[in-house]
């Protein structure tokens, strides 16, 4: 699904981001990320996005060799992967409705496969009956729900979520966790940064450590492994 | 572009153009302040051309006058030589009788008190029409030196000063509309860019969920050609509103002055309109599309 071959990533200023990654991500899989702040958790993320590009190897995407990827084509690879960010990233003057149906716009859905879609995916998450209702009316854990179903609308084979519960409390993290772990169990690839532990530690899943760009530790079942 | 997505356009355009209405408000009316500066620019500049023509037209002879005590051989010998001289153009000549009634229709209603006069004290005289203006101090030098002729006078002084003036005019005018295009487009840029800063967070969004530049401009710039074409419409209709007072005013107070050379208000607002309407749809889109351009590198 995912291949990162020799992967470095050294920044205009110098500061070496990524060092020499190797990883596999196979369809179906669900990673944590984990590691220090400024281990490069998010240059990880933003380079499978293609928002910065890589110095030195090579990085796959379901086939597409996305170093190479022509700008043009970036929408297109952006298409394959779901994105959920720690600050939801709503648009606060579109409701709930406009702010997942405009996922699907963009790749040219007619308004027929959008009235149909846009509500069950809601119900999915369970905020069918908040259609009509605008982001800031919604709690956290609901607003992340929104961000989700957005994500997924498009049936993306890859999931990537950048501390998705970080601006959440616990309980709420827990059911985007449940809401996660289900996406996840019907074949779609989950890709999570986190700083989270116990959510890490107890849904023993695949967890890869980065330190000061290096992968150190590639574990199924791994625990969080840090002390913050 | 998909069929879809022009509906989507469209619709997002102008929900934009409601949501933001303040700022489409103030897109519109610094493009139409300033077609509006530069249509009266080009208004100005059109009519004082045409009235430097008229008068260039009405100065643009020589009068020759001739004694009173010349017979009518000598007369008819002075005129085959102005007419020989080089640049001459035209010999046109002029009764004393003939100066007379002219003079009365000039004068109109107080024609009568040139009624009292004893013996017509005007002379006979050659109106002298030149190829060019340059002519002037040659054709005058000789004819001074014909006999029978008492004086020459000629206009050459005030047709050089029209000329002047204009030329002065419409070089300053050319300046200021360029300066003119300069700003607006900068004020237009920097209006769209507050626009666009706004919505900076959808147009990142919007990039991530996969939407291609394209799609993400389209709107804007949609939005930013009916802007342009709003606020061309309206300085259109401001200026054919007051050109067309102005127009009926100076042709009511000042006919024989200048209005009489003054274009009429429709022969000038089509050209304008087109004008207008071009140059602000090119301005409007090249804003938006100017002002958006970073915002897009995501």
């Amino acid at each position: 699904m995912i291949e990162m071959i020799n992967v470095s990533k050294r920044y205009p200023n110098g500061k070496l981001a990524l060092s020499d990654i190797k990883l596999q991500v196979n369809k179906g899989d669900f990673i944590f990320l984990v590691g220090p702040s400024g281990a490069g958790k998010s240059t990880f993320i933003r380079m499978l996005l293609k928002e910065v590009d890589i110095t030195k190897g090579r990085v796959m995407v379901d086939d597409l060799e996305i170093s190479k990827l022509h700008n043009r084509r970036v929408p297109f690879l952006r298409r394959k992967m779901g994105v959920v960010f720690q600050d939801f990233r709503l648009l606060p003057n579109k409701t709930v409705f406009e702010n997942v149906a405009f996922a699907m716009e963009i790749t040219g859905a007619t308004g027929r496969e959008i009235r149909k879609n846009v509500p069950m995916i809601l119900s999915v998450v369970g905020l069918a009956d908040k259609q009509k209702v605008y982001p800031h009316q919604l709690s956290g854990g609901e607003q992340q729900r929104v961000s989700i179903a957005r994500a997924m609308i498009n049936n993306p084979p890859i999931l990537i979520a950048d501390e998705p519960t970080g601006n959440l409390d616990p309980e709420t993290s827990w059911d985007i966790m449940k809401i996660l772990k289900q996406i996840n169990r019907r074949g779609t690839t989950i890709l999570m940064a986190t700083h989270d532990r116990d959510i890490v530690n107890v849904m023993k899943q695949r967890v890869v450590a980065l330190e000061n760009g290096r992968v150190v530790r590639d574990e199924m079942g791994g625990n969080y492994g840090y002390e913050d | 572009m998909k069929i879809s997505q022009i509906g989507y356009t469209i619709r997002e355009s102008f929900k934009n153009l409601w949501r933001n209405r303040l700022m489409s408000v103030a897109s519109v009316s610094s493009v139409a302040a300033t077609l509006l500066i530069l249509g009266i620019i080009f208004v100005l500049i059109l009519n004082v051309t045409a009235i430097a023509e008229g008068a260039k037209d009405q100065f643009d002879s020589i009068q020759v006058y001739l004694t009173d005590d010349v017979d009518y051989d000598t007369i008819q010998q002075v005129g085959d030589k102005i007419y020989q001289l080089d640049g001459v153009k035209e010999v046109y000549f002029e009764t004393k009788q003939q100066a007379l009634e002219k003079m009365k229709l000039d004068w109109d209603q107080n024609a009568y008190l040139l009624e009292g006069l004893r013996e017509n004290p005007l002379p006979n005289s050659y109106i002298v029409t030149l190829y060019d203006i340059g002519y002037t101090d040659y054709v005058v030098g000789e004819i001074n030196g014909f006999t029978g002729v008492e004086e020459v006078k000629y206009y050459q002084e005030i047709v050089l000063k029209i000329m002047e003036v204009t030329n002065f005019i419409r070089n300053i005018g050319m300046v200021v509309i360029f300066i003119l295009i300069a700003i607006s487009t900068f004020i237009i840029h920097n209006t769209i860019k507050l626009a666009v800063n706004a919505r900076r967070r959808e147009i990142t969004i919007m990039k991530y969920v996969g939407a291609t530049s394209w799609f993400v401009r389209w709107p804007f710039l949609l939005e930013g050609t009916l802007l342009g074409i709003i606020g061309a419409i309206l300085a259109c209709g401001v200026l054919y509103v007051a050109y067309g007072y102005a127009y009926e005013l100076l042709n009511t107070h000042f006919y024989v002055l200048i209005a009489a050379y003054l274009i009429p208000v429709m022969s000038v607002i089509q050209d304008l309109a087109i004008l207008f309407v071009v140059i602000g749809a090119g301005i409007g889109a090249l804003g938006s599309l100017w002002s958006m351009r970073r915002y897009l590198k995501v």
